[in-house]
């Protein structure tokens, strides 16, 4: 954030096209990947495209809003309880109301914790948007609803076009792929153009003095319910599509440690930019099964807990701006050591 | 519900409140006065959980057994542990964002956690009660209540009190206070001549040594299982929330509130007894969004 202020107009012009060539590279990369991998890879980048949507999400209130949500993990496990069960046990439901239907249930629910949590501020809303989503766990892990501590179990994937295309089935992972590759696309594009739209314009100024843009005539509030709730619905998405994808859901899904680590990917990825918390995603999950290959690890692979956690805090204390800072990060280091050493010479003359 | 288990219920209530008054004073402290939210201080009611599970053997050994000699000893370990810690982690987290606190120490929990893994395992544990207050006292005709259970309160209750003595009739209380007010306060503390770094160490120390001590003492009731910090840490956020950030006064008072709704709420709503709590959290925040007892 202070790095952009200090760019000039050259550079941004530069970094804009940069980032459209690379985040158009990083989506025609994923495109090829089942075309590459075996059906490992392609199960594994299925799933961390489902983390890329669900921390595009966060984004949306973390990087763009500056509204630190610790429970974010809720929404994501709304939309796969819901899933579950809104499906018609024997007939497979379509997958044309299913979704958004599961994306409308985890909106609703974050449009009540955002009414009330988002009188809050700074740290109070940290734990009170981890309090609400703390209640959501409850209630599926104590209520028959949920299933308890096993979770839900369910064979049926939902339908695409039965009529149409009787072929097209999510069973198969291809068409599972690509599925969720174009929901992921999509998420990407409608965020990037909503953050380039007037309201957007309006989140980053709530981002960066809420209080200025106040003064000047907002009413911040609304703004601010909008995006908890959009971000919800896009939370609830990613959710329904991780059970679409696994046919199991659980009380985990809703926990905060995946809240934390949804914030990790972000971090990680870097703040502020729809392709950090894409990067971010990816990271997370590939040092995740670094940390638990038991081909590098051996026995202490059980013990992954260890390094992600060391790892977290040296990402979080050496990278401020994440990965997609990094490039940034190394050149204004550069700068600063190419100025000292200018200085030094400069000075010698006068002493 | 007659007047003997009603009697029961409200001294379990004021129990659980009290315990988890004694985690939530120093997650409290330690955000009053050094801003950083910490979310591994559950982990610290844990450490004290396993440190009264395992040091029995070694404290035997060493010193003849006794609880209260394991007591001891955990607490000079817990004192030792928040200094170091203090000085090897969390004094690089005071001018960073909130955000970022809140990831580094989520990495520590992490690491907390595996470190006792590997140092102790993933068992569950039960903790003997002391032979010197293993018995119950009779309440009505047929109920009885466990003499320890009391002894917990009374413990809570008489370090509560330490603190309130502390806060206010003494010199390092009353630089805790100055310093407690708000981010600026701390360079005016500074100027006037206190050590400024010497004061955080302390209050951390003594923030951790409380949190492992309710660890230690809640050990024989709760037993010791793994991920037991968490649940307390977020009914403690709870607790924080609804008592106005920093305020020792409004922890005291929400987390006996919330010792009366949980414990009533278990007997009363069994099904919803995991919600209630967030939902009077809800409502309070509704009626008061800064805590109960916090101005502005």
């Amino acid at each position: 954030m202070n790095g952009m202020n200090g760019m000039n107009g050259m550079s941004v012009v530069d970094s804009e096209r940069g980032k459209f060539v690379f985040t158009a590279l990083v989506f025609m990369a994923l495109a090829l990947v089942p075309f590459v991998g075996g059906s490992f890879t392609v199960d594994l980048v299925t799933k961390i495209m489902i983390f890329a949507i669900f921390a595009l999400s966060l984004e949306l209130l973390v990087g763009s809003t500056g509204l630190v949500c610790f429970g974010q993990a809720a929404f994501f496990g709304i939309g796969a309880y819901a899933t579950l069960l809104l499906m018609p046990s024997g007939a497979p439901a379509s997958l044309w109301w299913l979704l958004p239907a599961c994306i409308a249930l985890a909106a609703l629910y974050a449009l009540l914790v955002g009414a009330l949590s988002l009188r809050t501020q700074g740290v109070y809303f940290i734990m009170v948007t981890l309090a609400f989503a703390q209640m959501a766990y409850y209630v599926v892990h104590d209520t028959p609803l949920g299933g308890g501590t096993d979770g839900i179990y369910l064979d049926d994937k939902p339908t695409l076009f039965p009529s149409l295309l009787p072929g097209l089935e999510l069973r198969d992972p291809l068409v599972l792929y690509f599925l969720i590759w174009l929901c992921l696309a999509a998420t990407f594009v409608l965020l990037a153009l909503l953050l380039r739209s007037r309201f957007g314009r309006a989140l980053l100024g709530i981002k960066v003095n809420e209080q200025r843009l106040r003064a000047a005539g907002f009413s911040t509030y609304p703004y601010k319910l909008a995006a908890f709730t959009l971000s919800g619905g896009i939370a609830g998405a990613a959710g329904s599509l991780f059970a679409i994808k696994d046919g199991f859901v659980n009380p985990a899904l809703l926990s905060w440690h995946f809240s934390g680590a949804v914030l990790i990917m972000i971090i990680l990825g870097g703040l502020g930019h729809l392709r950090g918390a894409l990067v971010g995603a990816f990271a997370f999950a590939l040092l995740q099964e670094f940390f638990k290959s038991e081909a590098i690890f051996g026995a202490f692979a059980k013990h992954w807990h260890l390094g992600l956690g060391i790892t977290i805090i040296l990402c979080v204390a050496l990278m401020p701006h994440g990965l997609v800072g990094l490039p940034a990060q190394w050149r204004e280091r550069r700068a600063r050591r190419t100025a000292g050493m200018r200085a030094v010479p400069a000075e010698e003359p006068a002493s | 519900m007659d007047f003997a288990t009603f009697l029961i219920q409200c001294l379990n209530a004021l129990q659980y409140g009290l315990l988890l008054f004694l985690v939530a004073s120093g997650l409290t402290l330690i955000f009053g006065i050094m801003g950083v939210i910490n979310l591994a201080h559950g982990s610290f009611y844990m450490i004290g959980a396993y440190m009264a599970y395992a040091l029995a053997a070694p404290v035997a050994a060493a010193f003849g057994g006794g609880f209260f000699s394991v007591l001891l000893v955990g607490l000079v370990l817990a004192v030792l542990l928040g200094y170091v810690l203090e000085w090897a982690f969390f004094s690089y987290l005071y001018e960073r964002e909130h955000l970022q606190q809140v990831l580094m120490t989520y990495g520590l929990i992490l690491v907390f956690e595996e470190v006792r893994s590997l140092l102790v395992g993933d068992d569950v544990h039960g903790v003997p009660i002391p032979p010197l207050l293993n018995y119950t006292i009779n309440l009505g005709s047929t109920m009885t209540y466990p003499v320890y259970r009391l002894f917990i309160s009374g413990v809570c209750l008489a370090l509560a009190l330490g603190m309130y003595l502390v806060f206010t009739r003494t010199r390092l209380g009353m630089m805790i206070r100055a310093g407690s007010t708000g981010s600026f306060q701390r360079e005016m503390v500074q100027s006037l001549g206190i050590n400024i770094q010497f004061l955080y160490r302390v209050v951390f120390a003594a923030g951790v040594a409380i949190a492992v001590l309710a660890g230690m003492v809640a050990a024989p009731v709760s037993s010791v299982y793994p991920g037991m910090g968490n649940s307390v840490l977020i009914v403690c956020f709870v607790v924080v929330v609804i008592g106005g950030i920093g305020s020792i006064k409004g922890a005291l008072a929400a987390a006996l509130l919330i010792g009366v709704v949980d414990t009533f709420g278990k007997v009363l709503l069994p099904q919803a007894a995991g919600v209630l709590v967030y939902v009077m959290m809800a409502l309070i925040l509704l009626w008061r969004p800064n805590g109960l007892f916090k101005a502005g």
